[in-house]
């Protein structure tokens, strides 16, 4: 059967809907009625069938919708795709991944024939049936990195592995929660983690790469992470800052349930075996709060959350403005019982 | 047993002899399938049933990355260690089931180099062999410099050499051949990363030589698994565990530690990843530290042992494990 795809938009008219599964199966981002870092990382595992976690590349029904609005992305800026000179290599090996991961967990809609390095991949939901040679750029339309990630959802960072940091040095970011390839790029893990307030105190930056440094091929790790977006827009850039950071401004009690999105990302790392670079998947997941209060577990406690959130942590994801309107929103979906513990839905 | 890594379930599907010294030993999986792809300087871990003892020891993987129906790594036979290389040349034969870990690399090639210039000493040459083998599929910008100590026991320079041609130079001991290291290393174009892998003393002689020359530490790689060293028996206490174990001559403090049912994190067991390393509550005596991780100056402190090759010699020693 698959997945029936969306038609819907990003930006303009926001389109942008959850279907009722969708909703249940959203990665809700709290196990508990409050928040703070953590270095909250676990191996990357199959999940429980329905799940975002079902395959380890996650396909839902809004890939054709996000495939598109990336289109759109780089057509306007095509420096949010870059890969320094080095990272061929690696964007052969994610290549490789994704066609496997979207090959093995979605076979009606994605199709992968190996025969030496002589390679035919079929992607029917964006009609594509390409055959090419592994390790030879020359035979695919863009650079192997590039090819790839305009065909599989969430933006994808390659951090290249030497001196006992990581460097990022390659990606395609189009969907991302204010920041910057085009700035970030060459730079080191702490370089670019420089601005997060609070976790450098708490030495978790040392401690996480550490972990990510350590990562061993075919033991892929996660995490997730959150903030909140006004409409339901991908390219929150600071490229684009213009377009979207007024809309933080049009926030009212009435629009409160259609404009403010809570924004997830599944972040996963993995060891890649010909490069020995790592890769970052950033997989965002997008929830209007209209959608999310359907579930009352998650209304109750995203309020409790939101209201007690430490103010650096509030400033740093950009909810200061619209704090108020929506603790005073969500208050009245918040009865005080108790929350059943866990991420899932009661 | 708690690793960093997945193991692989394989079958040796041949054992060839290379020389006096050193045998080769091919591995492919038991279901048939392809191993998984690797990168030029990964290693895996092979674990040696021996009777009731088991061995963990760390060898460079040395085909082709590009090949992978099968692994290959070559052991050089010491007849004076504790047994790993033994036990490979004397009991394993084709047909042997065996388990091994995914390939792990910390010796990867720093693939924003303009050239690699290699270094090899001895069955150092192993890692090269993977390396060279990817960087010339790729159209790869790299030279080989490869000390042995005779012609015979020159591993694998005749396949190099025919390979790569004068790409490949070769230095005999017993014909008084030396690197001119010097010279070498202050003959190489900008953007040039150095890498080696051999005994311990060329791997400081190389270190210290192109530190002085001023090459960037970032460009200068090495590798150098100490083996565990076999030494006098000590008792350890597990302070965490609550159990008190005996080290044998012939077992690493890290094999002990598992033997009594404590499964500590691991990776390369060579002393150089770090995976491993261990608190030390109290000791009334002296450690005997192998390791390349600890600084020295956590050597001189007695806080911390990495127990995959290190010893203790003493009346008590307690960790937190």
């Amino acid at each position: 059967m698959g997945i029936t795809f969306r038609k819907e938009t990003f930006r303009d008219d926001f389109t942008f809907k959850n279907s009722p599964e969708h909703i249940r199966r959203f990665p809700f981002p709290f196990n508990e009625d409050a928040y703070m870092y953590a270095v909250n990382i676990e191996p990357h595992v199959v999940g429980p069938k329905g799940s975002v976690l079902e395959n380890l590349i996650d396909v839902d029904e809004h890939y054709v919708a996000e495939m598109q609005d990336r289109a759109l992305v780089l057509a306007e800026d095509p420096l949010r795709c870059q890969s320094l000179p080095h990272m061929t290599l690696a964007g052969w090996d994610l290549l490789e991944l994704l066609m496997e991961q979207q090959a093995l967990g979605y076979p009606e809609h994605f199709t992968l024939e190996r025969d030496g390095d002589r390679w035919r991949w079929i992607n029917r939901p964006l009609g594509i049936d390409d055959t090419f040679i592994f390790g030879d750029t020359s035979t695919l339309p863009y650079g192997p990195m590039e090819y790839i990630t305009r065909q599989s959802q969430g933006d994808f960072c390659i951090l290249d592995q030497r001196d006992g940091n990581l460097w990022m040095d390659a990606g395609m970011v189009t969907t991302q929660a204010d920041w910057s390839l085009d700035f970030d790029i060459g730079m080191n893990f702490f370089e670019w983690h420089a601005p997060v307030p609070l976790a450098h105190e708490k030495g978790i930056f040392t401690r996480a790469l550490k972990f990510l440094t350590n990562i061993q091929q075919g033991k892929p790790a996660r995490r997730l992470n959150w903030t909140m977006t006004i409409n339901p827009r991908l390219d929150t850039s600071p490229e684009n800052y213009h377009k979207w950071g007024p809309d933080r401004a049009t926030v009212t009690p009435e629009n409160v349930g259609d404009k403010v999105h809570l924004r997830v990302e599944l972040q996963s790392f993995w060891r890649l075996p010909r490069s020995n670079a790592i890769v970052f998947p950033i997989r965002c997941y997008l929830i209007k709060m209209d959608e999310l209060v359907t579930q009352p577990k998650w209304a109750r406690r995203l309020h409790r959350v939101i209201r007690d959130l430490p103010e650096e942590l509030a400033t740093y994801k950009g909810l200061t403005r619209y704090r108020p309107t929506l603790v005073e929103w969500l208050s009245k979906l918040d009865d005080g019982s108790p929350t059943s513990p866990g991420f899932g839905p009661d | 047993m708690s690793t960093g890594t997945t193991k692989l379930d394989v079958v040796v599907s041949d054992v060839v002899p290379v020389n006096d010294l050193v045998t080769r030993f091919h591995f492919r999986r038991r279901d048939g399938e392809l191993l998984p792809t690797f990168s030029g300087g990964a290693h895996v871990v092979v674990e040696m049933r021996d009777g009731d003892r088991t061995r963990l020891n760390p060898y460079s993987l040395m085909g082709s990355p590009l090949d992978t129906r099968e692994y290959t790594i070559s052991i050089r036979r010491d007849d004076v260690g504790r047994g790993g290389s033994l036990f490979m040349h004397r009991q394993v034969k084709p047909g042997l089931e065996m388990v091994i870990s995914y390939p792990v690399n910390l010796f990867s090639l720093d693939l924003r180099a303009k050239k690699h210039l290699m270094l090899a000493g001895g069955i150092g040459i192993t890692p090269f062999m993977a390396q060279t083998s990817q960087l010339a599929a790729a159209g790869g910008n790299f030279e080989l410099h490869y000390t042995c100590r005779t012609a015979s026991l020159g591993t694998y320079a005749d396949v190099l050499q025919q390979r790569y041609g004068n790409r490949v130079r070769l230095y005999h001991d017993d014909r008084e051949e030396r690197i001119d290291l010097e010279r070498l290393l202050s003959s190489q174009p900008l953007g040039t990363h150095l890498y080696v892998c051999g005994p311990a003393g060329m791997i400081n002689w190389v270190r210290d030589r192109a530190a002085s020359l001023g090459w960037p530490p970032e460009t200068v790689h090495f590798e150098h698994f100490a083996a565990p060293q076999p030494g006098a028996p000590f008792d350890v206490t597990l302070a965490v565990s609550d159990k008190t174990i005996r080290v044998g001559e012939q077992q690493s403090l890290l094999e002990a530690i598992e033997a009594a049912g404590v499964d500590p994190p691991y990776l390369c067991r060579g002393g150089v990843c770090g995976q491993c390393e261990t608190n030390v509550i109290s000791f009334d005596g002296k450690f005997i530290h192998n390791d390349h991780w600890l600084s020295e100056e956590d050597h001189r402190s007695g806080c911390k042992i990495m127990p995959c090759v290190s010893r203790f010699e003493g009346k008590s020693l307690v960790l937190e494990r």
